[in-house]
């Protein structure tokens, strides 16, 4: 799955928000990856460091004080300077299918999950007819393992795990070549989870279907075992930045992270040590010239103050020797980035 | 010592989430309780925070039978409780910043001049900074308002704190952060601890004892 051409390329993705006063807020700077047919990269990061941000920029969804440069080519349309029409009728639902992060606040309050399913089966497919629209919202339904005996519900009388696998449905309906998942676990039980990674898995693999192209996957999550779970492919997002682009059986496996965050995030799961990273993430309205993580970081020296490139996937001046690298540091290959 | 007794509780009386669950928990003690999405954990947690009626069954704390739920419960009752929800947006007023939001339960309970001592030493326990404290909801992230919410559970000094899923949104890190502050306050206070998540191996790393949902209905329970 090398050869493979990319569904999306984002280069040089940077979003920043003008607050009142002139301050800007550097929520994502500088962004690089691809994410090819068949293939799930999962963005990892903590609360508040710049994923959704991502997402919503993809989408066209920022806010109307957000200025988003750079490029992220989706089928040779740049998502960064479509205008809203295009976005509403051609991007939204038909070439980005979107997994939202709160679902019983993305979910219409005051019908029924039946009535929206259909709606947008009736919105994105040629399904027509009352019997065609309703048995096609049914299959929706039943595609995110939605049960069928809870579809007449509204939003709030649904659990959260229920609403997620609603909203997942929704999200399923129009057949996008890439599904961009956002917190798609976040609230669920294992189990559940399980269930919908290999969901989303299944989404974009189709086998059996050799007539259909094949989807590509972006999930932005904070569940770390959910990505193991179905990722090729990591990235690792701080303060706004992807600071590690990485292989997800070797960063998960052996060799592991190689930057130092990555490595204090995996230490924090309750399966490892479970010991937190000092202090907090630095704030995106103020942060430092140098590397964002040399405060928090125990391999920081004077070299710190100065960014980091991103070489070989890595951006950090003292990254953990990863796989082949205990010969030649610094001649390795560049990892797809 | 918390002892839920033979509780049956929900949202319609015809069709209550909760039928017939035991469970305890002893003084200075960590339950961990695991169940799916949707099985009526959150609901029982609420009864044993004192923040939902149960239909039937027996609340009993310390041995005494609770016989009043929510704002009718007395107050040395309610502020025996700590409580943390799983989603700090839903739980926190957008429109208190996040000192306030901290300070509540103390000006609410007439302990005005404890505040700037309690917030500060708090915030510091949490790991909020001075300039985080003067944000409201709306200006920070999910993980620094769980960590102002968990704050504000442990103002009051609680015996008991009810978890519901308190780290379901919460990365890897921050979750880690969180439950050391509260193995702290019970280390250092001896308060008891129900924990409600889905979470196996966190559960597991963090209490003394797990117990699923499945085994403490009438069906289930094997005495």
């Amino acid at each position: 799955m090398t050869e493979r051409s990319p569904v999306l390329s984002v280069r040089g993705l940077s979003v920043r928000f003008l607050m009142p006063g002139g301050r800007r807020i550097a929520a994502v700077t500088d962004a690089h990856f691809d994410v090819a047919a068949g293939e799930c990269l999962a963005l990892i990061g903590e609360s508040g460091c710049g994923k959704s941000v991502l997402a919503s920029a993809l989408l066209g969804l920022l806010p109307g004080n957000a200025e988003a440069t750079g490029e992220a080519m989706l089928g040779g349309l740049d998502l960064l300077s479509a205008d809203e029409r295009t976005l509403a009728r051609t991007v939204r639902g038909r070439l980005v299918g979107l997994i939202p992060q709160s679902p019983a606040a993305h979910l219409t309050p005051v019908r029924t999950i039946r009535s929206q399913v259909q709606e947008t089966v009736a919105a994105l497919t040629g399904v027509r007819g009352r019997a065609g629209v309703r048995s096609a919202a049914q299959a929706a339904a039943e595609r995110a393992a939605f049960p069928s005996d809870h579809l007449d519900h509204h939003p709030h009388e649904l659990s959260g795990g229920l609403a997620q696998r609603a909203a997942t449905a929704l999200a399923l309906v129009g057949d996008a070549p890439l599904l961009l998942a956002d917190e798609p676990t976040t609230g669920l039980d294992r189990d559940l989870v399980d269930h919908t990674v290999d969901e989303l898995r299944r989404h974009i693999d189709h086998p059996g279907e050799p007539d259909t192209a094949e989807r590509a996957l972006l999930m932005i999550t904070h569940d770390l075992a959910a990505a193991e779970r179905i990722a090729d492919r990591v990235a690792v997002m701080y303060a706004g930045r992807i600071v590690e682009l990485a292989d997800a059986e070797e960063f998960f496996g052996f060799p592991g992270p190689r930057h130092p965050y990555s490595r204090g995030l995996l230490q924090a799961l309750p399966d490892r040590a479970f010991t937190p990273i000092p202090g907090l993430p630095p704030e995106l309205g103020s942060l430092p010239d140098g590397c964002a993580f040399a405060a928090r970081c125990d391999r920081a020296d004077d070299t710190c103050a100065v960014l980091p490139p991103a070489v070989g996937g890595v951006a950090c001046h003292h990254p953990v020797p990863g796989a082949g690298m205990e010969a030649s540091q610094g001649a390795q290959e560049d990892v797809r980035a | 010592m918390l002892e839920l007794r033979a509780i049956t509780a929900g949202y319609d009386r015809r069709n209550p989430v909760v039928r017939d669950v035991s469970l305890s928990v002893a003084p200075g003690e960590a339950v961990g309780l695991l169940g799916p999405s949707g099985c009526g954990k959150s609901t029982l947690a609420r009864v044993a925070a004192l923040l939902h009626r149960p239909d039937s069954g027996t609340l009993l704390l310390d041995g005494e039978p609770v016989r009043r739920w929510r704002h009718r419960a007395p107050r040395p009752l309610r502020t025996a409780f700590g409580v943390v929800f799983q989603q700090p947006r839903l739980a926190a007023d957008p429109r208190l910043a996040l000192t306030d939001l901290i300070a509540e339960p103390l000006r609410a309970t007439g302990r005005r001049d404890e505040v700037p001592e309690r917030v500060t030493e708090l915030a510091r326990t949490v790991g909020l900074t001075p300039d985080l404290l003067g944000r409201r909801p709306h200006e920070v992230s999910d993980g620094q308002l769980q960590r102002a919410c968990l704050a504000r559970a442990l103002v009051l000094r609680p015996r008991w704190l009810v978890c519901d899923e308190m780290t379901a949104m919460l990365d890897a890190s921050t979750t880690a952060a969180l439950v050391a502050v509260v193995e702290d306050y019970r280390a250092a206070t001896g308060a008891g601890l129900l924990a409600v998540g889905h979470d196996r191996t966190l559960l597991h790393r963090w209490c003394d004892r797990t117990v699923h949902w499945d085994t403490l209905t009438g069906a289930g329970r094997t005495h």
